[in-house]
Parts: structure tokens; sequence; C-alpha cells
């Protein structure tokens, strides 16, 4: 990277919230910045590039006081907090975190599938409960190798997800919004015929109102009784309430959720079943992964200060 | 009277060869047995004989049993052969063969099969679980969701990344060679120790485990137990792993030293655990309970479906091997394992 222009030449960068400290130690040298909620006038005229870290919303509103705003930087790979709808209108480019998170997201849905299909948490509190020989025979779990697996969403964690989960022998096969030729595995156009073929859907594909609640009533029956979703994209991919519905009633067979509809609210009811595995949106982050989300930011700061194309833009 | 009656029973039914089943087994398994051969079932409901009479009262029946079924908890040695005498050929369904006396078996002429790789996969599946829950914490953020902590306390500690970890496999067999091809895809380097460095995969071979430990980031232990293996995780290959090393054992407790292992997790000289197996089962170092680094379960990685049912045409294809001369499907030798 290039070095850090003298102190009085560095381009603003408006925030829409606080940075997190790693964040900021590592992009003051670069640039200055404004907080969105307390800038002043003339920072708000100025600033043509907003860094969202975290997931805050940002809305039509926020954008219309940056009347100079060209860019929206965000540090994660979602970008449904943003009003994509405003940025697009407006003619801005709109980044995310583009692979760097890629791996550890892909790392977490097979750890979270392999956790549900073999039960590794529910075996871990039997052990720490003191239970063994007392309680007669542990139940069987279903082999992971050779399962067949849908991947709602080929990008940069659904194509990690697909080459891991060939490595376990599993067949996979993927829906997406429009079929990508260069991918190994057979497309599948409806959803539910997607989630009819398959033991395991895996969803990694962003939240759109196209998408919203794409994870209904209908696509689960169709996954089935033996069936198992794994969700690390977004909770508002699912329609909640008939997802505990479908576990409830035996209508798909369990669960490895890392996003939930209105985080960090995970409904009770799921807190009692033992053929779902929990986590608290963990799926896209290693102490590791935060060096390459900087690298990524700064990246995509810098080509646009300077004119280059942006690293990591996304299509709106 | 009772007892040998029952047996006597089992020993009559009809000219199918006789097999001595000292294992329990489920009713697909037990039906498709019965449907080839006369069962001397330890396990039949009504069956009161303890293990050893049990055996001795078969080898004393008309025609008495020339092959036995059994599982990890039967030692097969120079006793138990000699309460059988008739047996020719023993077929385990244990994953190992630690309870074999194999050079015993050899001298007397009995042949001896193995579960070949019926378990092979589901073992290396659920190794790489084993992996991905202790780095990635997937168990203990479970636990935190459930207490409710999430919306009290904000988010638990992440975990640290799969991709580039080092990881050192003990033992690059059937289950070692699939949990290699597994965490390749996730970006690990794969390193290793065997009895002999092997010509057809290109992965770094360290010749002592205290190398392959100070070489690696992660342990995987899935190698068999003998007499070379036992502890062959010890302090000094703990030390060599070192403060952000993680042990994964799906072999047997005994390949580690336990104690030692409890210590070195307790004292952070290793960054946590994942274990299937323990030293004295079922016995758990009750210590371990209270970590948040070590995910833990009771032997449990052969144990899906799949490979029950694949147990049960497995060992029934050894067994119709063997009656009908044919070599056995999943021979052991004596020599074949430095016991």
């Amino acid at each position: 990277m290039a070095a850090p222009p003298p102190a009085d030449e560095r381009p603003l960068v408006m925030l829409a919230q606080a940075l997190f400290p790693e964040f900021a130690a590592a992009l003051a040298g670069r640039y200055r910045f404004a907080l969105l909620a307390d800038a002043d006038a003339a920072a708000a005229d100025e600033a043509r590039a907003l860094l969202v870290g975290g997931l805050p919303r940002v809305t039509a509103q926020h954008l219309g006081v940056l009347p100079a705003l060209k860019l929206v930087a965000c540090t994660s790979v979602g970008v449904d907090h943003v009003d994509l709808d405003a940025c697009r209108s407006r003619g801005l480019s709109v980044t995310n975190a583009g692979a760097a998170f890629a791996a550890d997201s892909a790392d977490y849905a097979v750890g979270l599938l392999v956790a549900v299909l073999r039960r590794v948490a529910a075996a871990d509190v039997y052990v720490r409960s003191g239970r063994w020989a007392a309680d007669g025979d542990y139940p069987l779990t279903t082999k992971v190798s050779g399962k067949r697996v849908g991947i709602v969403g080929l990008g940069n964690i659904g194509s990690r997800v697909a080459r891991r989960l060939a490595a376990f022998g599993c067949a996979v096969s993927y829906h997406s919004r429009s079929p990508k030729p260069s991918a190994p595995y057979p497309f599948v156009p409806a959803l539910r015929d997607l989630a009819a073929g398959s033991d395991v859907l895996v969803l990694s594909c962003a939240l759109t109102d196209e998408t919203k609640h794409m994870v209904n009533r209908d696509v689960m029956e169709a996954l089935g009784k033996g069936g198992v979703l794994v969700n690390v994209g977004r909770g508002g991919l699912v329609d909640e309430p008939e997802l505990l519905r479908c576990l409830r009633q035996g209508v798909i067979g369990g669960a490895g959720l890392d996003v939930y509809e209105n985080e960090p609210a995970v409904p009770p009811e799921l807190l009692a079943m033992e053929n779902v595995v929990l986590s608290d949106h963990r799926a896209v982050l290693t102490p590791e992964s935060i060096g390459g989300v900087l690298e990524v930011v700064i990246a995509n700061l810098d080509a646009f200060f300077s004119g280059r194309p942006l690293v990591s833009p996304m299509e709106l | 009277v009772v007892a040998t009656l029952k047996l006597a029973t089992m020993a009559a039914a009809g000219g199918k060869p006789a097999v001595l089943l000292l294992r329990p087994v489920d009713a697909p398994f037990a039906a498709a047995l019965r449907d080839r051969f006369r069962v001397l079932d330890l396990y039949a409901p009504g069956q009161a004989l303890p293990a050893l009479a049990f055996v001795a009262a078969a080898a004393a029946v008309p025609e008495p049993p020339r092959a036995t079924v059994i599982w990890g908890g039967v030692r097969v040695d120079a006793s138990f052969l000699d309460a059988a005498p008739s047996l020719r050929c023993v077929v385990s369904t244990a994953a190992g063969l630690d309870h074999i006396d194999l050079a015993e078996c050899a001298r007397r002429g009995v042949a001896v099969a193995n579960s070949g790789e019926v378990y092979s996969t589901d073992v290396a599946d659920y190794a790489v679980g084993l992996l991905l829950d202790v780095l990635r914490r997937v168990s203990a953020s479970e636990r935190y969701v459930r207490r409710g902590s999430w919306a009290a306390q904000g988010d638990y500690p992440l975990g640290s990344k799969l991709g580039g970890k080092r990881v050192g496999i003990i033992g690059l067999g059937n289950i070692g060679s699939r949990i290699a091809k597994r965490l390749e895809a996730f970006g690990c380097i794969i390193h290793y120790n065997s009895r002999k460095p092997k010509d057809s995969v290109s992965y770094k071979y360290f010749p002592n485990v205290h190398e392959l430990a100070a070489e690696s980031d992660v342990l995987v232990v899935a190698c068999a137990l003998n007499k070379a293996t036992r502890h062959i995780v010890n302090k000094d290959v703990l030390e060599a792993l070192g403060k952000d090393g993680v042990v994964v054992n799906i072999g047997r407790g005994a390949n580690i030293d336990e104690a030692e292992l409890v210590i070195a997790l307790r004292e952070g000289k290793i960054a946590g655990a994942g274990l299937d197996v323990f030293e004295h089962e079922p016995k758990v170092p009750a210590e371990l309970f209270s970590m948040e680094n070590v995910v833990l379960s009771r032997h449990v990685a052969v144990l899906t479906e799949e490979s029950r049912s694949d147990l049960r045409a497995h060992t029934i294809g050894n067994l119709e091997a063997f009656f009908s001369g044919q070599p056995l499907l999943t021979p052991v030798h004596a020599d074949s394992l430095a016991q």
C-alpha cells in the first residue's frame, strides 16, 4: 500500500457510526474522519465517502445530508442495512467486504452443518452433565459425507461452502439469481426444487426484497422431515415463525442458525430444541479476518480517492 | 439348566453354520444373522450365563461355532481362545484392534477380520466437526446463546481461523487420509506422522510426533492403539505443540497421556482440545467439564445410521466368506501392526 499522505491532505471520510478501535487505529493516518450524527455542515458538504462499520441502518435521510457523496464503503458482507434503492437512484457506488470474510463464513457454515447432523454440540452437553454409562445408548446420528447439499447463493461464501462439502463427498447443487457458467455444480432455477432434491439447504445469499422470507413453509416442506437448514446469511431470508412451526412439527429435521430476524433476540422456543445448533452471528468473523477487512476497506477508499476502479463494488 | 436349554435351542436351528455372537445387535442385524446362521447369542432375551461361561457352553454344543462376532469389549487372548477351541475366525465390529492378541490368534491359525473402512468416513467427518467446533467455538457459543447471554452481554469471544493452520495428523490410514482430504478444502496445510512415509501423498512427513507437534498448530490423533502408540501424545509433545495449539482425539483415549493433557489445558500450555475418547471410559476427568475451550463427546464418532447398516453388511460379508472358504473381506495380519 502507498505511504499515507501528509496530515492536511488526508481525504475526509464520513462515518455512519464510530469505528471499532482496531479499525480506527489502522485508518487514522490515512483519512480524516467525521461522525455523521455530529458532523458540521462543512464536513457534510465535503464528504464524498461514507464508511459504514458494523450494521447500523443507513437510510435515504442519512444519505440525503451528504450532497457530495459518491461512495458508500461497508465493512460487512451483507449490505441490507443500507438503503440500496436510494444509492442506486443517486448513482452511488457501494462496496462491501468482498471475499475477506468468505472463508470464515464458509468454515462456520460447514461447522454448523456437521454440528447439526452429528449432534456435536448436543454430545458435548451430554458429557458435561456427567451422563455416559448411566443413560444407555446414545442416539445414532446421520452421516455427513455424501449428503445432497443445496446452496442458496453461490457467491464468495457459497462457492467456498461448496468446495468444502465437495471434499466430504457431498453432492452439491445451487440456486441463485442466475446460473454461474464456471460453477461445476448443477444449477436449479427454483428454490423449492433445490430443497426437494436436497438433504441440507445452506443459505449464503444477500437479503433483498426478492429474497426476503424466501425460505417459507412450501420450501421447508420440500426439504422434508430429514432435512436440515443452515443459515449463515441473514435471518430475514427465512420466515422465522414458520421455521419454528416446521421444527416443532417435524416438517424439517433440524437447523443450524447463525442469524435471526431480530438479533440479538433468539426465539425462546429454539432454546428448548435439541435438533438445532444456535450461534451469535459469529460465522463471519475471526480475528485473522479483521485484518483482511481492513485491507479491503483501505483498498476501496484509496482506489476511490485516486480515481481508480473499486476493489469490491456491489451490483445494485 | 434353563441357561443351557436356551443355548441348546439356539444351537439346534437347522443346518446352518453356528456363529457365536458376543455383542448386542439391533433387530435388523439380528434378523440378518439368523437368516444365514445358527446364532448363539450372548445377549438373547432370557440368556443369563455370564460371558466366559456362555463361551465355554457354546464350545460344548454339537457342531460348535467356528466363527465369532465380537466388539471392543471382548478381549480375545489366550484364555478366551482356550475356552472356545472350535473358533477358527474372529470377526470384530470395532474400529480398533487393541482388544485382540493378534500374535496369539496367528499362532493358533485363527483368522481375524476387522471392520475395514466401514467407519472411516464417519470418524473423519466427526474429527473435522470437532476441530471446527474447538477452533470456531461452535458449542461454546451455543451454550452462550441458550443461556440467554447474547442479548444480555453481547457477542461471545471469536474463535480462530482454520485456513492456513498446519494440521499434524498422527496416523495417515483410512481415517487420517480422509481427514486430510477434508481439511485441505478448508485451506489447512497437512503434516503427518506414521510408521513409514507414504509415497502416494505430498503432505510433509515427520519421523516422530514431537517434531510433528513442533511444526503444527493442530494435532489430530487418528492412529491405532498399540504398544508403540500408547501415550504417543505426552507432556513433551504437548509442550512442543504450544499455547496456541489444539488437540483432537478420535483414536483411543490412551493415545494421549490424559493426566498431562488436563494439566496442559488447565495451565494454558495448549489452547484447546476436542475429545471423543478417554483413557478410562466412561470416566471423563471432571475438570474438563468447566473448560470452555474443550469439546467432549462419549465415543460417538462411529455412531451413524449409515455406518450401522454398512457394518451389518460388512460383518455378514466376512462371515459368509469364511464359511464358504473364500478369503476374508478385511483380514488382519499379526505383522501388519506394531504390537
